[in-house]
């Protein structure tokens, strides 16, 4: 059964919260507003009871499935588990309920937590300083490119129009370039070691050296792989005066073990919702905190946190070359707070083995698939990898989209699909650390399944999913003829 | 280790399996000269118990609005939140689950973001709205950038009494994208029409401005409206105080385009300003062009053809169009949405419009009050909703130092963002202040003042 709407439930006088009586005298509201400024049909909001509302958002999350369900093994996402000391954390009342205008006297608590964060992940990316300010990853990287772009501009550089990004990066990368008026240049990638094409990019820099503004990365990329030739692309690229731009949606991976820092990134995103654990929450909220070498601090977003001699905290305008300001306020506190939790939760050495352990597990995985689908590179990889459906596409037509389908069945998310767009058939998968190896012998013996019914039965894979609470829907009917809201009475035209 | 289940048994065991004797062998991709030879530089781990102490005591050093009268809003409003919102809000497979790519087993997501856009547009008064956006800024920015195009040059003129913050990170895309803003400046609290019409040109993208505005006055968007759109551009209405729908025409009702703002304060916690819930609705033909995610209702492939709910018109979108996307946009704010959708069905028809007729009528109570404490004088005469400027007689310092002894949190010092109004208090009063909060405010002046 599908679940009715909130708007379909309920009946006209019902309704759920109380409001507090008016305790001052009456004015009447034409005397306060003129009357053409008011509003003319009221809000036509549902009248439904607590009780209704209370069973319909239940039956709502009954019909979600999260990481607290069961395994989620969506590639890049890092979909690990989220504490649940975290939330406790950002629920205390004395960092939910504080305004971001209080005198800093009345929130010394949530700017030392600024400060103390920023410090711990300039060290964990070893960057000068971070700006905490982004809302999310694809929001980092805007920042990044802006403190870019600002970076050449003092340089009387501002011709400088060109950014490379690798074949194989997130599709945000391209459209942020396209956000900070640059010119995206794809860089192909290395079919054998799935790292950039250094002839290529030997070749774009003799051409264009002068026109680039920066290389976009992510290391390790989207299919898992740590380019091992960072060292020289960075020496290539600040050659001709480029920046490096770090994404950090596959940070989780090096946490520890190496810093883009040290790498030769001048700018660093993270993506606090991937690497620190704090909750995806549906599609967001996220953070995406960018770190920036000593160059470019001067052009960071503010205000930034800062400490007196007497040890009191404080905002700190930032200089007259700042960027100027990426959104309202200091940041999604909220999720800072978790951040700050899982940080101080592992340790150095603890979030070490994060990264260790989720790197063995993805190996883990990759090693006992092999047998039954095609590695898209067989190498030693990272925190993900990529396995295809070419193999079973080929034989009997299943496609990685009913796989991922079938996995559902098996009380399993799908891993992230057709992506990275080099790999046909891509099934991306990072399993993360926080999985148990029964898990991943769960995952392994269900996938090993599906191979087999591919070969034996692939009619049940083409047809799934069969036990969820709904079939495959008509995605063509849903952009053929959009309905984005409800309207009273279409429940009749269906 | 804390999260991490497996343990070095289990490690072993899966090592072997690779043929591999230790964990440092799966490193070997990454160059020994960027190896990271030392630990990181960070304090050590610590307990649950001992981290809830440090926290507790972090979040100890911030006065809670729970225990502390304020008078703040400025952008971000105190609204009571029902019990029902977090409760159900915080299910954690809401929590726990991710952007719905496998909407099978993702129906409940879509479908409460699916009840999102349609409150939204029940508040608004417009036609479709998307999934969310990071905070009202950033969805103003939006708006402007939809109103500007690809490539676009043409210029965006804006009002001085849209929020400093929105208007400064107008500026910082702006600058980075490359098109021109003008801003234009207020008269007794609202835009000035006159100067409104002189900047509004043919080759202008957008006009910008704010209901109620930053000064909590009502601005005149009957007058506004012709001049808007006197050229090609698009009429963007900025809410940050979404509980004004409740009683001020909606933007659909006098002819904006599109709407943007800030729900955060209906079901979420202020959290320090963060994480917010940026909202855009939009007359049907922006459709394609909208940012973001967009949640549309279909059917089942075949079977019973039972209604479910989808991802959406996903080609105008950076994970398929990447550098041709109407947005970078990917990670958005859906948990916010979810909380607001429960506070709207919540508060329902009726306790919606009581919501707005509490806060005005304790504002203007407030405000009756405050101008009645000699020296105290409204700034402006402009209508106003829940917020009002008040000029003070003593310098705000000193008011300041007043509030912090009586143990309250006053207004929003205006002299930072419009110098010209240095000694000018920015107080809001919301349906959670009562009249003692009311008429301690009142003493504090007086006492302030004496």
């Amino acid at each position: 059964m599908s679940e009715k709407l909130i708007f379909e439930k309920g009946a006209p006088g019902r309704r759920a919260a109380t409001m507090s009586a008016l305790d001052v005298p009456v004015e009447s509201l034409e005397n306060m507003i003129p009357a053409q400024l008011l509003r003319q049909d009221a809000a036509p909001l549902p009248e439904v009871s607590e009780i209704e509302i209370v069973r319909h958002y239940t039956h709502l999350a009954q019909r979600n499935f999260g990481v607290d369900t069961g395994f989620y093994p969506l590639g890049s996402c890092t979909m690990k588990y989220n504490p649940k000391l975290n939330e406790d954390m950002a629920a205390l009342p004395g960092f939910a309920h504080i305004h971001p205008s209080q005198p800093e006297s009345t929130v010394q608590g949530a700017i030392q937590l600024f400060y103390e964060l920023e410090q711990y992940l300039a060290e964990i990316s070893g960057m000068a300083r971070v700006t905490l300010q982004p809302s999310a990853g694809a929001h980092g990287e805007l920042t990044g490119l802006m403190l870019i772009k600002a970076h050449h501009e003092s340089k009387g550089q501002s011709h400088r129009n060109l950014v490379l990004i690798p074949d194989n990066a997130h599709g945000t990368n391209p459209a942020s370039a396209t956000l900070a008026d640059y010119k995206a240049v794809e860089v192909r990638s290395d079919p054998q070691t799935g790292g950039i094409e250094m002839a290529h990019l030997e070749q774009l820099l003799a051409a264009h050296g002068q026109e680039v503004a920066a290389i976009m990365m992510t290391n390790p990329n989207t299919l898992g792989l740590f380019d091992s030739n960072i060292v020289e692309i960075a020496r290539m690229v600040h050659e001709v005066g480029g920046q490096l731009y770090y994404d950090g949606a596959n940070a989780n991976a090096v946490l520890g073990i190496t810093r883009p820092g040290d790498m030769g990134f001048d700018v660093v995103h993270f993506n606090l919702h991937k690497t620190c654990s704090t909750p995806h929450g549906g599609g967001g909220p996220g953070a995406g905190p960018i770190g920036v070498k000593e160059h470019l601090v001067e052009f960071l977003p503010g205000p930034l946190p800062a400490k007196n001699a007497q040890g009191e905290y404080y905002w700190q305008d930032p200089g007259p070359r700042s960027i100027g300001k990426v959104r309202a306020n200091m940041g999604n506190f909220g999720v800072l707070v978790r951040a700050y939790t899982y940080i101080r939760t592992y340790g150095p050495d603890g979030l070490l083995h994060v990264a260790q352990s989720a790197i063995l597990n993805a190996n883990y995985l990759k090693h006992e698939l092999a047998s039954d689908y095609e590695i898209a590179y067989p190498q030693t990889c990272q925190h993900e990898f990529i396995a295809t459906a070419q193999r079973q596409k080929e034989e009997s037509g299943v496609t990685a989209t009913d796989i991922a389908k079938r996995l559902l069945d098996f009380g399993m998310y799908a891993p992230t699909i057709y992506f990275p767009l080099i790999v046909h058939e891509a099934m991306m998968i990072e399993p993360t650390e926080t999985e148990t190896r029964e898990t991943l012998d769960y995952f392994i013996s269900v996938m090993r399944q599906i191979a087999q019914e591919a070969r034996t039965d692939p009619d049940t894979v083409k047809t799934a999913p069969h036990t969820t609470p709904i079939g495959r829907l008509d995605q063509a009917l849903a952009a053929r003829k959009p309905n984005l809201r409800w309207t009273p009475g279409q429940e009749e035209t269906r | 280790m804390t999260y991490i289940p497996n343990t070095p048994e289990d490690q072993r065991i899966m090592l072997e399996a690779l043929g591999l004797s230790d964990l440092e062998s799966l490193l070997t991709p990454v160059p020994e000269e960027v190896r990271l030879r030392r630990p990181l530089d960070l304090p050590a781990a610590l307990a649950e118990p001992d981290l809830k102490r440090l926290l507790s005591g972090m979040a100890a050093r911030n006065k809670t609005l729970d225990t502390t009268i304020s008078f703040l809003g400025a952008g971000t409003y105190d609204h009571a939140i029902p019990s029902v919102v977090p409760h159900l809000q915080r299910r954690s497979e809401f929590v726990t689950s991710y952007t719905p790519y496998q909407p099978e087993v993702s129906q409940g997501m879509l479908q409460a973001i699916y009840e999102f856009q349609t409150m939204v547009c029940q508040i608004t008064g417009l036609d479709i709205a998307n999934a969310s956006l990071y905070d009202g800024a950033t969805a103003m920015v939006e708006a402007v950038l939809l109103a500007v195009g690809p490539g676009g040059r043409g210029e965006v003129v804006i009002s001085q009494a849209v929020d400093p913050q929105y208007r400064r990170v107008l500026h910082t895309y702006a600058h980075a994208r490359g098109f021109s803003v003008i801003e234009v400046p207020t008269i007794n609290g609202v835009t000035d029409l006159e100067r409104l019409n002189e900047a509004v040109t043919p080759t202008t993208s957008a006009v910008v401005i704010q209901q109620p505005n930053f000064f909590g006055c009502v601005e005149d968007v009957r007058a506004i409206e012709p001049i808007a759109h006197k050229g090609k551009g698009v009429f963007v209405a900025t809410i940050t105080e979404p509980a004004s729908l409740a009683l001020l025409a909606a933007p659909g009702e006098y002819g904006a385009d599109i709407a943007v703002g800030e729900l955060m304060s209906f079901g979420n916690s202020m959290s320090y300003g963060g994480p917010a819930l940026g909202f855009m609705a939009a007359r049907s033909k922006y459709m394609r062009m909208l940012p973001g995610r967009l949640v549309g209702q279909t059917v089942e492939e075949g079977g019973q053809k039972r209604t479910g709910y989808v991802l959406t018109l996903q080609t105008r979108e950076q994970h398929i169009r990447r550098e041709r996307a109407t947005s970078n946009i990917c990670t958005n704010q859906s948990l916010l949405a979810v909380g607001a959708t429960i506070y709207l069905a919540a508060l329902g028809k009726q306790g919606f419009r009581e919501l707005g007729e509490l806060c005005l009528q304790k504002a203007h109570y407030a405000q009756r009050q405050v101008t009645a404490v000699p020296g105290f004088k409204a700034a402006f005469s402009s209508p106003f909703f829940d917020e009002f400027v008040i000029q003070s007689p003593v310098r705000i310092g000193q008011l300041q130092r007043a509030f912090e002894q009586a143990g309250i949190i006053g207004g929003y010092p205006l002299a930072q963002d419009y110098p010209d109004l240095p000694n000018a208090m920015l107080f809001c009063v919301t349906e959670t202040r009562t009249r003692e909060d009311i008429d301690l405010l009142v003493d504090v002046l007086k006492e302030a003042r004496a």
